[in-house]
């Protein structure tokens, strides 16, 4: 690409400009297998056309000296799409969509870095990445929801059953979600809200 | 191409080597956030590296650092060097994102459930 010209770079359309007021922004993580319907539920959700950013991962040790004296890295990367909601003239909020494969956990240290919790998208056709990912935030100490996408031909447990499944703690809320709606997928990340806001301390005084 | 079919779909190594000077964004936490909103304080001038006077121009509305990286199509390690060069020299602001590790309070937390309704 070239960044010479004034307008090479495509930026926002003017409809999706952030106003100046706009001091703090916040994110939640979408974290799921493939095709679980991350992708969609930010695309639900989102004001602006869904973006897309990469994260490079330097390969550990593998630093290799050419006959130029230039220190080479490999590196392997990554995209993972992302949406924005605007909350009021000073706050916005961004949603990420990241794998939950474990050869994918190396997103993870700037991602959930900051971010206010998690939603666990849970593909039941697919219940061995939502274990990984389950046990993953709970080291991490990132508070999670987990909603339960429903596709056609996957089996429908009642949502106490899942709970069982996964073993997951009482009180980490679990929900149906269908990642297409703009409301069930809105309501998905309310759920993840109330959650927080039970966890948070009530203000002191 | 998305992360869950892995591979590599960016720029080549090569060119984003050039961009940052060789230079690589820290590798923990740093002074960005993929959500730290930027904004330009300046404008670009001829003589600047053509990646900060892009940055520049996205940047007079707020954009987070996942934004610039997306529009620029650079991943956010080499978008990370470029942004503290700019920082470094009072060309940019960075509007930091709420402090990792600290509990969201109420208030934020009811603010964003206010939105989200009206969503
Ligand atoms: N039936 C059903 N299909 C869905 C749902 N969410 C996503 N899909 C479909 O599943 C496919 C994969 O979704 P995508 O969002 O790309 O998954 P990702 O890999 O997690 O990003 C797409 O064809 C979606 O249309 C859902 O809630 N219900
Ligand atoms: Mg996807």
């Amino acid at each position: 690409m070239d960044y010479s010209g004034s307008d090479t770079v495509v930026g926002p359309a003017s409809a999706d400009l952030l106003p100046d007021t706009v001091t703090t922004a916040v994110k939640v993580v979408i974290v799921g297998g493939f095709g679980v319907g991350k992708t969609t539920l930010v695309g639900a959700v989102s004001e602006i056309r869904p973006l897309t950013t990469e994260e490079t991962m330097t390969q550990a040790g593998v630093g290799v000296d050419d006959p130029t004296g230039v220190e080479r890295k490999t590196s392997t990367t990554v995209a993972m799409d992302f949406g924005r909601i605007s909350i009021s003239d000073k706050l916005v909020l961004y949603v990420f969509g990241t794998p939950g494969q474990e050869r994918f956990w190396f997103l993870w240290n700037g991602l959930f870095e900051g971010a206010l919790g998690a939603v666990v998208l849970v593909d039941t056709r697919r219940l061995e990445v939502s274990f990984e990912v389950i046990g993953r935030l709970e080291d991490r100490g990132v508070p999670f929801v987990v909603a339960v996408n429903g596709f056609p031909e996957a089996p429908s447990y009642p949502l106490d059953e899942l709970r069982q499944a996964l073993d997951l703690p009482s009180e980490v809320p679990i929900v149906a979600c269908d990642a297409r709606s703009r409301e069930s997928s809105r309501n998905t990340l309310m759920a993840l809200m109330h959650y927080l806001y039970e966890l948070a301390a009530p203000p002191a005084g | 191409m998305t992360a869950d079919q892995g591979g590599w779909d960016g720029p080549e190594p090569d060119r984003l080597y050039v961009i940052t000077r060789g230079r690589s964004g820290p590798s923990g936490p740093g002074v960005f956030d993929l959500v730290t909103l930027i904004v330009s304080l300046a404008e670009p001038t001829p003589a600047m590296q053509p990646e900060h006077a892009a940055i520049l121009r996205l940047c007079r509305s707020p954009l987070s650092v996942a934004e610039v990286s997306a529009y620029l199509e650079l991943p956010t390690s080499v978008v990370t060097v470029l942004l503290a060069d700019l920082l470094d020299d009072g060309r940019i602001e960075a509007r930091a994102a709420v402090p990792a590790a600290e509990l969201p309070d109420r208030a934020l937390l009811e603010a964003v459930i206010h939105g989200l309704q009206r969503l």
